[in-house]
């Protein structure tokens, strides 16, 4: 199996498989209450403590839209550079469980609010057009917990209602990084627009992953089996490459893949079957009664356009132009709405190749030391920016900013006075490191004789030693240039 | 002074108003007789403590502005009411206590309204003869052992039997207009989006909505002008500027445009009921109307697309009765189990009947047949009216093919039972505002009605063309009190 960025292959027997993938990603949106009724919607409160005569399906309770779901829903619409419906229609899908109260759940079945949109991957050969067919509002379901009672299925209704974006991407995936790269642009752009917080820990962020194989070069696509309900990218990945692998190996075996719903198993890597084609839900989804259809006008769209703020691929566009950044490091500031602030933030007030290196280098390292987002970051970007200046000026070197910086994390000092205090301020008096380069050559004369004879190699040993001597504080420099006279 | 129940709605409304009656008086009048009704069966629960209570209390401290003062009213089981007992006429709700109130009973509240009980009805409101409830049989007071219509039918036999001063029932495919027809009272079924759907359990979503089943058009009129609202928390409900229905009131229909839709002249039909038409015809022409002679094509589709329906939407809306959450729950193996005897025990037959048609019409492979094939016909009726209504302002036509049945007689024949809404369902289909009025008797001297069909929220024409009816016909109910020993 070759697994390098270009191609995602399956071998076996001299045969090489295609792995075809699509994925239709489930959104929690951002939004205080329930889609059709005016629950909380905050994560992680006592069981049933947010639901509603609606939520619950009490006789006689309707559902009523909740305006803001639609414009998040609108808005991400137009972030996907997608096709906004102007009438749009809710249908019921009908299905008996626990956790559903209504006995069917209320989604968008042949008319959704948003049609086809884009999305730009950036992979290490280049740009990546996956496609969107489709972006639909529908209801969350309950959640049964069956591991409490040893009798009973336990039901938390506080899940039921939650406004869910149903994202459904064309088939164009074809490897395991390529769905990472997608996930992760897709949660960008939401973030960016703050229509969903793409939180996977939380569940805001669930995809069902759709998996076929065909050998290299057929262009018919092969039967595809759906993988339920995977909640991290990693084992979407995992489920991916145990599924693919799977059907390769009953195609070489003489079989054929059936269409059918299958369960991705965390624990011991692999998928289930879950139901076959003909034992699928008959859901019988029609239009839902007590709604009418959504019917939105230009002018409502344009309001939305107007806010829409600057996206991922924009941004990235502009650090490019303006701060010179490569497309690597661009990216890399721009694939995060709150790293992208941060960035523009520190670069601000001072120097923007400074910034960028220290926000990629130190203060990534430390983030994913500590685990935590940026937001949370023990260095606010106002003091990396003092740090930042503190170099540029020659204030401190940049092997002494790193000292610094290890203070600075401890409490988010301001570097200024961690560099008075410990006098960490560097030597750049042309005198005082004469001084010590002529105590340096007196005491190695006959590396001086040999660095003279041609032996370049030991200037290196010359700077290490004056460095040493000033404990690090001479202005390296100064040091090489007063250095190189002396020796010639 | 003649007794307290033979006074009409706006009569007592008067009298509290004048201080010749309290409210007390009057709840207790109701609430004495319907303890001598039990025959008539037309209760589910009573309310009569609390009510008599309420009554006292607004005596103490009567507010006269109310259009409603302190009036006692019992109103159809559907309709949800905070703290008591609603079951749709079920066993799956035979317990189920409502913490909230449905928008519709709220306005009867706020006007000074007092609920005295619950009235029967059929299952979850399917059914024409009240004999699918499971709380048992309603009597029309007109005769013994004759259905009171349905599926309002204990909204209509506790009506006419004096039991309320006026009620409320609901009308998905005529459960207003035919137990009124059935027992000589006035029913009427708004405009779709008129009265709010919240709170009222659901049967047909897109074809329900409440009305007011009152002895005259007058109370007709002042019970609409209560019950009906624009509401949030229905989104089918419609904004639209809302009459003073009562004040309004005007029996004046010189030059109005009335049609006759020959499509409704059907076989079969008992000659009675010909002439009453007719009756309707001439006093129309007398007052200064005009009869236009019109067509509605697709009359006939009418019921088979109904069944298709309504059946449908039931079959999602009754989805959520499954044990789980409220009302019975029977024990099980496991889930499905559970369901399977939770809903196989809960449900009568009736509504049994009309899950499975609602699912078979739902299921992938017959939906485009059915489902949506009848929802292009229910568009084709709709623009037979809006056609007809290019012509005429109202259109009048008989309100049942027949009069009331025997208890019994068509309860295992469901297509003739279905039959007793052909000039009813065509107006739910369309959304249309309808009102039945008493018109006269068939030779065995059970009630019969005439509708009066109205432009979408035109519902104060309609009540002026049924006044002017009214006056001229001087119908008589000719009830005996048989039941009361």
């Amino acid at each position: 199996m070759s697994k390098n960025n270009d191609e995602y292959l399956i071998i076996r027997n001299n045969n090489k498989y295609e792995v075809i993938i699509g994925l239709e990603v489930h959104a929690q949106v951002l939004s205080e209450s329930k889609l059709f009724s005016t629950s909380s919607t905050k994560f992680g409160s006592e069981p049933n403590t947010q639901v509603s005569l609606v939520d619950a399906a009490f006789p006689g309770m309707l559902p009523v839209i909740n305006e803001h779901c639609i414009k998040q829903a609108v808005k991400t619409g137009i972030g996907l550079k997608a096709t906004i419906n102007k009438r749009s229609i809710f249908d019921r899908k009908n299905y008996f469980y626990a956790d559903l109260p209504q006995g069917y759940q209320i989604s968008q079945y042949k008319n959704p609010i948003v049609g086809e949109g884009s999305v730009v991957l950036d992979m290490p050969n280049g740009e990546k057009n996956i496609g969107i067919e489709r972006l639909h509002l529908e209801q969350d379901a309950g959640k049964s917990i069956h591991d409490i009672d040893p009798q009973n299925t336990l039901v938390d209704l506080n899940r039921s209602g939650v406004a869910l974006m149903e994202i459904v991407s064309k088939p164009d995936l074809r490897s395991l990084d390529e769905v990472n790269a997608y996930i992760k642009k897709l949660r960008s752009i939401m973030r960016y627009l703050g229509t969903c917080d793409g939180n996977m820990q939380e569940g805001s962020l669930r995809a069902d992953v759709n998996v076929s194989v065909r050998k290299k070069g057929d262009k018919k696509l092969g039967t595809r089996c759906e993988i339920k309900n995977v909640n991290s990218i990693k084992f979407m990945q995992m489920a991916i490459d145990f599924e693919a692998n799977r059907q390769v190996d009953v195609i070489e075996e003489g079989g054929s893949i059936d269409q059918e719903t299958r369960l991705f198993d965390t624990k011991k890597n692999e998928t289930r079957s879950m139901r076959s084609k003909e034992d699928a839900h008959d859901y019988r989804y029609f239009p839902d009664p007590d709604l009418l259809p959504l019917e939105l006008n230009d002018n409502y769209i344009d309001q939305i356009k107007k806010d829409i703020p600057e996206l991922p691929d924009e941004k990235k566009k502009r650090f490019i132009e303006k701060f010179k950044l490569s497309p690597y490091e661009a990216n890399i500031l721009v694939s995060d709405i709150e790293i992208s602030k941060y960035f523009e933030e520190v670069s601000k007030n001072s120097d923007v190749k400074l910034a960028t290196n220290w926000i990629t280098g130190e203060l990534f390292a430390l983030l994913n030391e500590k685990n935590i987002e940026i937001t949370e970051s023990p260095i606010s970007s106002k003091n990396l920016s003092k740090l930042i200046n503190l170099i540029k000026d020659g204030t401190i070197s940049g092997k002494i900013a790193k000292s610094v910086f290890e203070i600075m994390r401890d409490g988010d000092k301001d570097p200024i006075s961690i560099v008075e205090e410990k006098g960490l301020k560097q030597q750049s008096d042309p005198k005082e490191l004469e001084n010590l380069i002529n105590k340096v050559i007196t005491e190695n004369p006959k590396n001086v004789e040999a660095y003279k004879s041609g032996k370049d190699k030991l200037f290196g040993f010359f700077v290490g030693q004056v460095m040493k001597n000033s404990n690090g504080k001479a202005n390296p420099k100064l040091v090489n240039e007063i250095l190189k006279k002396k020796l010639s | 002074m003649s007794n307290i129940t033979d006074l009409k709605l706006v009569e007592l409304v008067d009298k509290i108003k004048k201080k010749e009656l309290s409210s007390a008086e009057v709840t207790i009048a109701f609430i004495e007789r319907s303890k001598k009704s039990k025959k008539l069966n037309t209760f589910i629960s009573e309310n009569y403590d609390n009510a008599i209570k309420k009554a006292k209390i607004f005596d103490q401290k009567p507010d006269f502005k109310k259009k409603l003062p302190g009036i006692p009213i019992a109103v159809k089981d559907l309709f949800c009411t905070k703290n008591i007992r609603t079951t749709a006429g079920s066993k799956i709700l035979e317990n189920f206590v409502p913490t909230y109130e449905s928008t519709v009973t709220q306005n009867i509240l706020d006007e000074g309204g007092i609920i005295i009980g619950k009235l029967n009805c059929d299952e979850f409101a399917m059914g024409s003869s009240n004999e699918t409830s499971y709380f048992g049989n309603v009597q029309n007071p007109v005769s013994e052992n004759l259905v009171p219509g349905g599926s309002s039918g204990g909204s209509s036999s506790a009506l006419a039997a004096k039991l309320t001063p006026a009620t409320i029932g609901t009308d998905t495919g005529g459960s207003i207009r035919q137990p009124a027809s059935f027992t000589g009272t006035v029913g009427l079924k708004p405009t779709y989006g008129s009265c709010s759907r919240y709170g009222i359990v659901a049967f047909a979503s897109s074809l329900d909505q409440a009305g007011p089943m009152t002895h005259d058009v007058k109370d007709c009129s002042l019970m609409l002008e209560i019950m009906s609202n624009y509401d949030t928390k229905d989104s089918t409900s419609v904004e639209f500027k809302r009459e003073n229905y009562l004040n309004n009131l005007n029996e004046n229909i010189k030059g109005k445009k009335i049609g006759i839709p020959k499509e409704y002249r059907v076989e079969g039909m008992p000659k009675e009921i010909d002439e009453l038409w007719e009756k309707g015809i001439k006093i129309i022409k007398e007052n200064g109307g005009e009869i236009i002679e019109i067509s509605l094509p697709n009359t006939n589709y009418a019921l088979p697309t109904y069944y298709i329906v309504a059946p449908a939407e039931a079959s999602s809306n009754l989805a959520r009765y499954d044990g789980v959450k409220y009302g019975f729950r029977s024990k099980g193996e496991n889930l499905i189990d559970m369901y399977e005897k939770t809903r196989s025990e809960g449900f009568g037959d009736e509504v049994k009947r009309r899950i499975m048609i609602g699912t078979y019409v739902l299921s992938s492979g017959y939906y485009d047949a059915y489902y949506l094939k009848a929802q292009k016909v229910r568009r084709l009726i709709k623009n037979d009216f809006d056609e007809a209504y290019k012509k005429v302002d109202a259109i009048l036509t008989p309100s049942t093919p027949s009069s009331a049945f025997k208890i019994g007689e068509k309860l295992n024949d469901p297509v003739s039972m279905y039959l007793n809404d052909i000039f009813t369902v065509p107006i739910n289909l369309a959304g249309l505002p309808a009102i039945s009025i008493p018109a006269g008797h068939d030779k065995k001297g059970y009630p019969l009605g005439l509708q009066v069909i109205g432009k979408a929220f035109d519902e104060q024409s309609i009540l002026n063309i049924a006044l002017a009816l009214e006056k001229n016909i001087s119908f008589k109910n000719n009830i005996t009190d048989w039941w009361i020993k």
